[in-house]
C-alpha cells in the first residue's frame, strides 16, 4: 500500500451530509471486479441527472475538481453499508483524503486499508473548508490541514494514522504471530467445546 | 472491576494486544455471501487457504432471485455471482447454504435459525447488518473485503475496543408498536451517527419481553445509529430458540455452555460511556419521511419544515431529502401515498413478521402491488403450512422465494424511479431499492396497512376500524 505523508491538491467540496455508501457506490456496479477500476462509479447517480448525462452543477464535475485528491463533505459521510467498493470508488477516482465532522465506522476503517485518509475535522472548520476555493494541503505528521490561510487541525486513530504513515497491510504483521493465535485456539478448544458446530 | 457484557465476551478473544492498544480477536464465525469476491481475490492474490473453514460459512442471498429459482431464467451477471460464490467455497472447502439447499436465505435469517449464532460468540461478515446476531448476546459486526480476506486467512481481526452505549428502553410496548419501531426511535434519538464507534448494550424490561425475532430486529438496526455492533444479554429466551437448532450443541455440552452464557450478563455496577433511555409506553408507530433512517417520526406526525429549522446543515438535508422523496414541508405523514410494498428483508421477514404481517391483511385486499419474500427458505415452508401465503396471495400481495431481494435490488427487484415504497427494510437512502426510488421504512404491520390504503397509515386506527 502506498504510504500518505503529506499532500497538496484541488479539492472538491461537497456540502452535503450523510453521503452514504449507496451514493458513493450505487449496489449494481458491487459485482465488478476491481481490476476493471471503480473510478467511474463513484457518486455516480448524485453527479448524474435523470437522462444520465454529468450535471454540470455537481462539485465533482466540475472543471477544477480534475485531479482532486481531496474530498470534503458533512457529517456522517461514508455511513452505512460495509461495502470496500466505496473506498475503491475514491481511491480509484483519484482520492487520497476525505475531510468530514464524521465518517461510518466500517467505511474508516476500508478506508485505512486502502490507503485512504479519513480526517476528521471540527463541524466548523469543515464548513470553513467548504465556504474556501483552491488547493487544500494535508498533512498527516503532525495531523493539519491548511487552506484559504488557515491551520486546521484534524483526528484520526492513532493505529490508523501509523499504518498510513507506513503503507501498512495487517495480515502481515498478523501472520507474524500465528504461534500465539494457535496456542489461542487450542486452549479455547477445551474452554469452550461448544465451539465448533459439528452436523447431526 | 464490574464488567459489561461486551467486556466479558471481548476478554475472552483476545489472542493479543499490541502496545498501540488494538486487540487481535479470535472470530468464532465467518459468513461469506456473494458479495465477498473481493476478499476471495485477495486470498487468490496471495495463494493462501482459509485457516478455518469448519468456521465459516457460505449463504447465497444478496443476488439470488425470487421469482425464481430455475437457474436458465436467471440473468447472466447473477449467474456469474452465485458460480463465483459456489466455486470460492468449494475451493476454500467452505460449506454453502446455497441455491438448491432448503436451509438457503439471507446469511442473518439462517445463522440464528441453524443455532450458528450463539451467546458469547465473536461473528463477522461482508455486510453491516451482522450487528443482527448481536440478539443472542454474541460480538457481531460487518467488515470490509479487506478484513474479510484477514479473517479468511488468520481467523483473527485487529480491533481497537469501542466506547459503550447503553439502551434501556422499560415499559410496556402499546398494541401495534413492534421492535422496529423501537428500533427507529433510537436512531432518531441517536442520529444516525450518534452510536458511532459504539458498542451499544439493549436493556431495560421492554427489552427482556422481546421475543428473539425482536431482538433481532432491534440488533440489525444498530449499525443505522452508527454502531457497529448491538447486544442483548442471553436469557432463556435465548436458550430456549438455541434448543431446537440443527447446529446447535446438543446434550451436556450444551447445559455446559448454557452454565457459562448465564454469566453473559453487564454487571449491575458496570460502566458505560453513554447512556441513553427510552420509554417503550410512550411509542407510537414509526415511519421514516427522508433519506436517512433518522429521520423517522410517529406516523400521526407531520413533515418537518427546513424554513424553521435554525441548524443549517440539518435544514438543507431536509430540503433535500424532502425534495428527492416528492414531499412538501408540513405535509401530515398519514396523507402520503405509496405505490407499492415490499416485507421482507434481515430487518424483518421472520416468521413473526409475517404473521404480523398478515393479521392485518387477512380478509383485506391490497391497493397497491407488493412483494413478500421470506427471509428463508425454511421460514417459508414454515408460513406456507401456517396458511400465511394464502392470505397475502388472496390479499393480492407476491408471495416469492427467499433472499435480499428489493431491500437492495442486486438481484433486479428495484422500485422504480419516483416511486414511493412501504418497505420493512433497513435504509431509506437515496437510491438503495433503485435509481430514484423513495423508500419509506416501517415494520411488517404498518407496510401491511399501508398496502390496504394505499397511503402512510396508522395501523391502530386500521385496526378499530371494520375490516373489508
Amino acid at each position: 500500500m502506498t504510504p500518505f505523508t503529506a499532500i497538496t491538491s484541488a479539492a472538491v467540496r461537497l456540502p452535503l451530509s450523510n453521503v452514504d455508501t449507496d451514493q458513493l457506490l450505487p449496489a449494481r456496479f458491487m459485482s465488478q471486479p476491481r481490476s476493471e477500476g471503480y473510478g467511474d462509479f463513484l457518486l455516480h447517480d448524485l453527479s448524474r441527472d435523470d437522462d444520465g448525462d454529468l450535471r454540470p452543477d455537481f462539485a465533482l464535475n466540475a472543471p477544477e475538481a480534475k485531479g482532486a485528491q481531496v474530498l470534503v463533505a458533512r457529517r456522517n459521510f461514508g455511513g452505512g453499508s460495509s461495502r470496500e467498493g466505496a473506498v475503491y470508488a475514491l481511491v480509484d477516482h483519484g482520492f487520497r483524503c476525505v475531510i468530514a465532522p464524521s465518517f461510518g465506522d466500517i467505511f474508516s476503517n476500508n478506508a485505512a486499508n486502502n490507503g485512504l485518509l479519513t480526517a476528521q475535522a471540527a463541524e466548523d472548520d469543515v464548513e470553513f473548508l467548504l465556504t474556501t476555493e483552491g488547493d487544500v494541503s494535508v498533512d498527516l505528521r503532525d495531523c493539519t490541514i491548511h487552506a484559504a490561510g488557515r491551520r486546521i487541525a484534524f483526528d484520526i486513530n492513532p493505529v490508523k494514522r501509523e499504518k498510513l504513515l507506513n503503507g501498512w497491510e495487517d495480515v502481515d504483521l498478523t501472520l507474524s504471530r500465528k504461534a500465539k493465535i494457535d496456542a489461542f485456539s487450542d486452549r479455547d478448544r477445551h474452554r469452550r467445546p461448544w465451539l465448533v458446530p459439528t452436523q447431526r | 472491576m464490574p464488567l459489561t457484557l461486551f467486556d466479558k465476551v471481548w476478554n475472552e478473544h483476545v489472542v493479543v494486544t499490541r502496545e498501540d492498544g488494538e486487540d487481535l480477536l479470535w472470530i468464532d464465525r465467518h459468513f461469506v455471501h456473494e458479495g465477498s469476491h473481493h476478499a476471495f481475490a485477495k486470498l487468490k492474490a496471495r495463494e493462501a487457504k482459509a485457516a478455518r473453514p469448519d468456521l465459516t460459512f457460505g449463504v447465497a442471498d444478496h443476488y439470488v432471485p425470487v421469482r425464481t429459482r430455475r437457474r436458465e431464467d436467471f440473468a447472466d451477471d447473477i449467474r456469474t455471482m452465485l458460480g463465483r460464490l459456489e466455486n470460492n467455497c468449494a475451493e476454500q472447502n467452505i460449506e454453502l447454504f446455497g441455491l438448491d439447499d432448503p436451509r438457503q436465505g439471507i446469511v442473518h435469517v439462517v445463522g440464528p435459525e441453524q443455532g450458528l449464532t450463539l451467546p458469547g460468540l465473536t461473528l463477522v461478515c461482508g455486510d453491516s447488518h451482522t450487528s443482527t446476531h448481536g440478539a443472542f448476546g454474541a460480538i457481531a459486526f460487518g467488515i470490509g473485503a479487506s478484513e474479510a480476506a484477514h479473517v479468511l486467512m488468520t481467523q483473527t481481526l485487529w480491533q481497537m475496543k469501542p466506547k459503550q452505549m447503553r439502551v434501556t428502553v422499560d415499559g410496556a410496548l402499546p398494541e401495534g408498536v413492534s421492535a422496529k419501531d423501537v428500533a427507529l426511535n433510537i436512531i432518531a434519538k441517536v442520529g444516525a451517527d450518534g452510536a458511532r464507534g459504539h458498542a451499544l448494550e439493549y436493556a431495560g424490561s421492554a427489552i427482556r419481553a422481546l421475543s428473539m425475532e425482536g431482538r433481532l430486529t432491534l440488533c440489525n438496526l444498530s449499525i443505522e445509529s452508527g454502531a457497529r455492533c448491538g447486544m442483548v444479554a442471553p436469557d432463556e429466551t435465548t436458550f430456549e430458540w438455541i434448543r431446537s437448532r440443527p447446529l446447535a450443541p446438543v446434550g451436556a455440552v450444551l447445559e455446559q455452555a448454557i452454565e457459562h452464557w448465564r454469566t453473559l450478563q453487564s454487571d449491575p455496577d458496570a460502566a458505560f460511556d453513554s447512556e441513553v433511555s427510552l420509554d417503550a409506553s410512550s411509542l407510537v408507530p414509526t415511519v421514516t419521511w427522508g433519506t436517512s433512517p433518522e429521520d423517522a417520526l410517529p406516523v400521526t406526525a407531520s413533515l418537518p419544515d427546513p424554513a424553521k429549522t435554525s441548524d443549517q446543515a440539518k435544514a438543507q438535508h431536509q430540503r433535500e431529502a424532502l425534495d428527492y422523496m416528492g414531499l412538501r414541508p408540513g405535509q401530515r405523514i398519514e396523507d402520503i401515498a405509496v405505490d407499492r410494498v415490499f416485507i421482507g428483508s434481515c430487518t424483518n421477514s421472520r416468521i413473526e413478521d409475517l404473521r404480523a404481517a398478515a393479521k392485518v391483511l387477512v380478509g383485506r385486499k391490497a391497493v397497491v402491488p407488493g412483494l413478500v419474500s421470506p427471509g428463508s427458505s425454511l421460514i417459508k415452508a414454515r408460513a406456507e403450512q401456517e396458511g400465511l401465503d394464502r392470505i397475502f396471495v388472496d390479499a393480492g400481495l407476491e408471495w416469492v422465494e427467499a433472499g435480499c431481494s428489493m431491500c437492495v435490488g442486486m438481484n433486479g427487484d428495484l422500485v422504480g424511479p419516483s416511486e414511493r415504497c412501504a418497505s420493512t427494510t433497513n435504509r431509506n437512502f437515496r437510491g438503495r431499492q433503485g435509481p430514484g426510488a423513495r423508500t419509506h421504512l416501517m415494520s411488517p404491520a404498518m407496510a401491511a396497512a399501508a398496502a390496504v390504503t394505499g397511503r402512510l397509515t396508522d395501523l391502530r386506527k386500521l385496526e378499530t376500524g371494520a375490516a373489508a
